[in-house]
């Protein structure tokens, strides 16, 4: 932790835990706010992908020369307009990216792997001109076998994507391709000793299809490379820092050839923290001599941009018969897409973190399939993971006839405990946000026929990373923030509000901005749930930065040690009688005195932010199932999570009812579905069908505030969380209104009709 | 591709018979303009009928109503007359889409766009309706079941379109509904759907009945055996349960991404029979 | 692809703008007028991020043609206030914080204002349902749809 930051941890506040009207809230409600489609520029061609129509075949010849002679096209970019990249070369993105998987992932080389993979792209003086380019470029295929099921791309004898992939992690280095591209144990004690003890085993297969982010903004941005081979580029992204080393990676510049400038952007959820459009608008400019503005169309949203892993798993619990764990095995398959990288682990590890089970074995199995390489989606890889556990679970709550909440109860973590997770907990509120769920109303309310109560559990850890902040003091006293994290949900004013906290002054005095990657050091993506906690702590650090400059001004001024100057309510003053008699001077004295007393004041924070607090929740979910066609109504939703210290409640609370919103969706009707030949049949929000306003209930909040000992007001993450417990919520819920355990999500009418004939 | 809007109903049909390559009638434009943008073939001209006089009206005929091709779903529902005689015909045609695709979509639009899941077209083959066709060889009013030939597909000649359809008087004792099965509450495209018109004798018996099911074949059916299952006995269970299964054994339907053959067919059953007890109920029909 | 020349009323202020045939009044009011409030979630009426109203009808402008508007009058997101003081509406959105991303918020408005225009007393039902054609992913609709109801409450009281 930086030296500054490591005194005492605040733990009553001003501003902090207010809820104020946010910064860029009047620019959102008017419609000024420039997302990533909304900028436009003299001169600017408009970029278009052509897409491989087909799920697996093999690239034997592009030509171009049909689309080059339309008139107004200026530039056609294929593979051959992008160098090859070294196989191991990676970037950081959300997570650390393969760079060789990602430039192949936004331009086919040798094969399309997934329909939808990009091969070639225009750029022309319309949008028309663009569509006729792309239809008279002729692309010769040899369309291979293909596979999109996880279980099917494992067996011997499957369609193999890629010829050179080797299943690593095994104890036998396979001699074969196969499309594992990863095995991996994760294991703590003995889990066969553990079911020796249990009175009780339950064993289930699962199945969970993909689900994609659905930010309701398409992906979109505007490149600009001029005659030196500087650029620059304008697009809305979780992380502009990651999109610039990988552009600048993909296209062999240097990075500080490249200024990236995040637009506001329109949702992400984890799918905009990699690279589509951007490395293409880049060639296609330095081609055409001329900006060129790429957007994409829902469709291509939906076939090109990642959605998550679809996944199969098998899970395996023991318990004593007054409900103690007493051992996990369990196996998760989990395909990626076209390449290697699914969050299986993350997924397996969360699963079985939030409990004290000393034996525990995982299998996870990385797998690659015919799709659109997944992207981070919220908690990437844990909802899967707590549906099938948690679903365990409430089969052994069932069966030893043990309320849900008290069989839970009985195994959670708190401090001190180890789980399958790794690290002993510290401080942690997985037994208040029990507690708290037990406690409330809605576990009273009736229910009628047909209507069942589900409940669920989740976990993330929670990450801080590598966050830079620059604080600019005004002259008159008002506060400029720097920041390097793209704002999705209301953190520009969370900075403010932590900043205005820390100096002592109003919230409305401090403005912030994100700036653009020339402007700050390096800032990871917004992802992780890292925001509140690392940027927040890197503003904390910039205010006490200036504070301290304040301090040794205030010191200068009255001619006294700067340790005999004490920083209060916003006031610099003597610390006492014997530091002399001077008048305590404001924030905005100092402000405008800086001129005077050494020039511009302002503070600025590089750091790396370790002590991430992990964030447990608790779902509670009354529906109701129509026994006779299978349709879900959702009656009641409470979500119970810990919060640390909660900085703008209502983007708190925002977080949770998001979260539970797209958890609900992914439960019930949200689906990747394919055909035969392996083409996407629901590329669109007609058939890929999202929680509608009228789909669902307001959703009950309750924020636990067990501060965080790594953070200076004790902050924790709350982003991921909130849609790790629903899939197994909801499913837990529907499986006791039905009487039948339903183990394959979404959980469809069809489906739930399926299980009740079953 | 060229668009006209046309201020008379022969001006119209000229354009549409002297198209050169393929035409297109405007009305709401909820189907066309996403058929624009991703179908196959673009259209060489596009006729939009909304400046014709009288598409946008509702008037009352013979004690029924006629609806004219440019009167979108929220000008239905504001209409009181027309949704006291026939509420399923309107509460089918206000479940097209959102708020916003109702300021646009039209009944007629529904019914020429020919998708078997069309929501309107069942309840007002129920009802009994008939379409207005106008085209160069002049005027025929033909039931609404006669216009779609299949999915995408209608029996309108070359220079003809659907000027507006008729709602017939509602007869005494009588009530209609439809419902459709969707995953979520809105926003969907029928999985199922099932429309009936039902009219009760004196005695309390069904004494007519039009049943009509929607997404289960390539277009809406009008199904006669469902219709003989409740007329001449009163709604009882056992008449329900009748309805039910000759529902379910009319169904012709596919595995697509909305539903399989087994669940349209079991949800067509229960459709039918809960839209017969709300039209029953509407018809003053007593247990 | 044939051109016309488009004169309407754009949030009170005549317009004059020129389009293509095929051109959505979305696409005239972002790329002609500059008026990019209105957003392309969809292309195809399934999210309502571009909701206008037209000649006082909650319409997605993605699925009305440029030049279906001649003589018409159109409403967009950015008509909403009136000057520097924000909708009712809008200040409660902030309020509430009803929005995070922000890029549903325009249509979300747009077509809450309508409601409110032809029933200032609706209920939570009646909110859910007309706005069941705009799609917003972060909010879970909680928070839009109280401040829909405070904003109710606020004016009718007022």
């Amino acid at each position: 932790m930086p030296p500054d930051l490591e005194f005492t941890r605040k733990t009553s506040f001003e501003t902090v835990g207010a809820r104020p009207a946010r910064p860029d809230g009047n620019d959102k409600v008017t419609g000024r706010a420039r997302y990533g489609a909304d900028v436009s520029v003299a001169g600017m061609l408009v970029g278009k992908v052509l897409r491989s129509p087909h799920a697996h075949a093999r690239i034997v010849s592009i030509d171009t020369s049909g689309a080059e002679a339309i008139e107004g096209v200026k530039a056609v970019a294929t593979r051959d307009d992008f160098p090859d990249i070294a196989p191991d070369a990676a970037v950081e993105g959300e997570g650390e990216e393969n760079m060789w998987d990602v430039a192949r992932n936004v331009m086919a080389r040798d094969k399309a792997l997934y329909e939808g993979h990009a091969v070639a792209a225009v750029a022309a003086t319309s949008a028309a001109v663009a569509d006729r380019a792309l239809k008279s470029i002729d692309v010769t295929w040899e369309v291979l076998p293909h596979v999109t099921d996880v279980d099917e791309a494992m067996r011997p004898g499957a369609p193999v994507l890629h010829e050179d992939m080797r299943t690593k992690g095994l104890e036998n280095a396979p001699r074969a391709p196969s499309n594992v591209a990863e095995y991996l144990k994760i294991a703590m004690g003995d889990s066969e000793a553990g079911f020796a003890k249990a009175d009780l085993v339950v064993e289930r297969d699962f199945r969970t299809e993909a689900a994609h982010q659905g930010y309701i903004e398409p992906h979109a941005c505007l490149a600009t490379v001029s005659e030196d081979g500087l650029a620059e580029l304008w697009c809305c992204t979780q992380g502009h820092y990651g999109v610039r080393a990988m552009c600048a990676a993909i296209l062999g510049m240097e990075l500080s050839s490249l200024r990236v400038t995040p637009s506001e952007i329109g949702g992400g959820f984890g799918g905009k923290t990699t690279v589509f459009l951007e490395p293409v608008a880049l060639a296609l400019s330095r081609k055409a001599g001329r900006p060129v503005k790429m957007t994409m169309s829902r469709e291509e949203v939906f076939r090109g941009s990642g959605p998550t892993s679809s996944t199969s798993m098998s899970v395996r619990i023991g318990a004593t018969g007054d409900g103690r764990l007493t051992a996990c095995e369990a196996t998760f398959r989990y395909q990626g897409g076209a390449f290697p990288g699914s969050p299986v682990s993350y997924g397996a590890v969360c699963g079985m973190a939030p409990y004290d089970c000393r034996d525990v074995t995982l299998h996870c199995y990385d797998v690659v399939a015919n799709r659109p390489k997944a992207a981070a989606y919220r908690a990437p890889g844990a909802p899967m993971a707590a549906f099938a556990i948690e679903s365990v679970l409430d089969e052994i709550a069932q069966k030893l006839g043990m309320d849900p909440i008290a069989l839970r109860l009985k195994n959670a973590v708190r401090e001190g405990k180890t789980s399958v997770y790794g690290p002993t907990f510290g401080p942690v509120g997985f037994v208040e946000c029990l507690e708290a769920a037990r406690d409330h109303a809605n576990a009273r309310a009736p229910l009628g026929p047909n209507q069942a109560r589900g409940v669920a559990a989740g976990f993330w850890p929670n990450y801080g990373g590598q966050t830079s902040v620059t604080m600019n003091v005004a002259t008159d006293g008002s506060v400029l923030l720097s920041l390097g994290t793209p704002d999705i949900g209301g953190s520009r004013a969370s900075m403010c509000m932590m900043a205005a906290e820390e100096l002592g002054i109003g919230y409305g005095t401090v403005k912030a901005i994100i700036a653009d990657t020339h402007a700050l050091g390096h800032n990871d993506t917004t992802g992780g749930s890292r925001v509140t906690h690392s940027a927040g702590m890197a503003t904390i650090e910039a205010a006490r930065q200036v504070i301290r400059i304040m301090k040794e001004r205030a010191a200068r001024i009255w001619d006294i040690d700067v340790d005999a100057v004490v920083w209060e309510a916003g006031r610099v003053r003597p610390s006492g009688p014997n530091a002399g008699d001077h008048e305590p001077m404001s924030f905005r004295e100092m402000a405008a005195l800086s001129a005077r007393t050494g020039g511009p004041i302002a503070g600025h924070a590089e750091i790396d932010a370790e002590g991430a607090g992990a964030s447990f929740a608790v779902h509670m979910t009354d529906l109701e199932v129509d026994p006779e066609t299978g349709r879900v109504v959702v009656l009641r939703y409470l979500t119970v999570q810990d919060a640390g210290k909660a900085v703008h409640p209502d983007y708190v609370e925002g977080q949770y009812q998001g979260g539970a919103a797209q958890g609900v969706g992914w439960a019930l009707n949200e689906e990747y579905v394919y055909d035969a030949e392996g083409r996407l049949r629901n590329p669109g929000f007609l058939d890929y069908r999202m929680p509608v306003a009228s789909d669902l209930p307001m959703i009950d909040t309750a924020i636990v505030e067990v501060p965080n000992p790594g953070h200076p007001y004790g902050v924790r993450g709350v982003g991921e969380t909130p849609i790790v417990p629903p899939l197994a919520a909801v499913g837990n819920a529907v499986s006791r209104a039905i009487g039948r355990r339903m183990t394959h999500v979404p959980m469809s009418p069809p489906r739930i009709v399926e299980a009740l004939d079953g | 591709m060229r668009y006209e809007a046309p201020d008379t109903l022969e001006a119209a049909v000229g354009l549409l018979s002297a198209a050169d390559g393929a035409a297109r009638v405007l009305a709401g434009g909820t189907d066309l303009l996403v058929q624009l943008r991703s179908g196959p073939v673009e259209p060489d001209l596009v006729v939009d009928i909304k400046r014709v006089p009288g598409m946008d009206a509702i008037v009352e005929e013979a004690g029924g109503f006629r609806v004219g091709a440019a009167v979108p779903g929220a000008a239905l529902g504001e209409h009181a007359g027309l949704r006291a005689a026939w509420p399923g015909v309107v509460e089918a045609t206000e479940l097209i889409g959102s708020t916003q695709i109702q300021g646009r979509a039209t009944m007629v639009g529904n019914l020429c766009n020919a998708s078997p899941a069309a929501d309107s077209v069942p309840a007002m083959i129920a009802a009994g309706a008939t379409a207005r066709i106008e085209g160069p060889g002049g005027r025929r009013d033909v039931p609404v079941e006669e216009v779609a030939t299949g999915p995408g597909r209608t029996s309108l000649a070359e220079g003809e379109l659907v000027a507006s359809v008729f709602l017939p008087a509602r007869p005494a004792r009588s009530g209609d509904a439809y419902l459709r099965l969707i995953p979520r509450t809105e926003m969907d495209i029928a999985v199922v759907g099932a429309g009936v018109s039902l009219t009760l004798g004196e005695n309390g018996a069904v004494s007519a009945a039009r049943v009509a099911l929607g997404a289960v074949a390539p277009t809406a059916l009008l199904d006669r055996a469902c219709a003989d299952a409740i007329v001449g006995a009163a709604l009882d269970a056992a008449a329900l349960e009748k309805l039910a299964a000759a529902a379910s054994a009319a169904c012709r339907p596919i595995d697509d991404k909305r539903g399989t053959v087994a669940y349209r067919t079991r949800v067509a059953g229960v459709l039918a029979r809960r839209a017969a007890a709300i039209a029953w109920a509407r018809a003053g029909g007593r247990a | 692809m044939s051109h016309y020349r488009v004169t309407a009323v754009v949030n009170g202020d005549s317009v004059d703008f020129p389009c293509d045939a095929g051109e959505t009044l979305l696409d005239a009011l972002r790329d002609r007028l500059g008026l990019t409030g209105s957003k392309e979630g969809c292309a195809s009426g399934d999210c309502g991020a571009c909701s206008v109203m037209l000649d006082g009808r909650l319409v997605c402008s993605c699925l009305v043609l440029a030049a279906e508007a001649g003589g018409r009058e159109i409403e967009t997101i950015e008509g909403m206030a009136d000057g520097n003081a924000l909708h009712p509406l809008q200040r409660k959105f902030l309020d509430l914080g009803a929005l995070q991303c922000g890029v549903c918020t325009p249509g979300f408005l747009v077509a809450a204002k309508a409601l409110l225009d032809r029933d200032p007393d609706p209920t939570e039902t009646d909110v859910r349902y007309w706005l069941a054609g705009n799609l917003c992913r972060c909010t879970g609709y909680d928070k839009i749809v109280r401040a829909v109801l405070e904003t109710a409450e606020d004016m009718r009281g007022a």
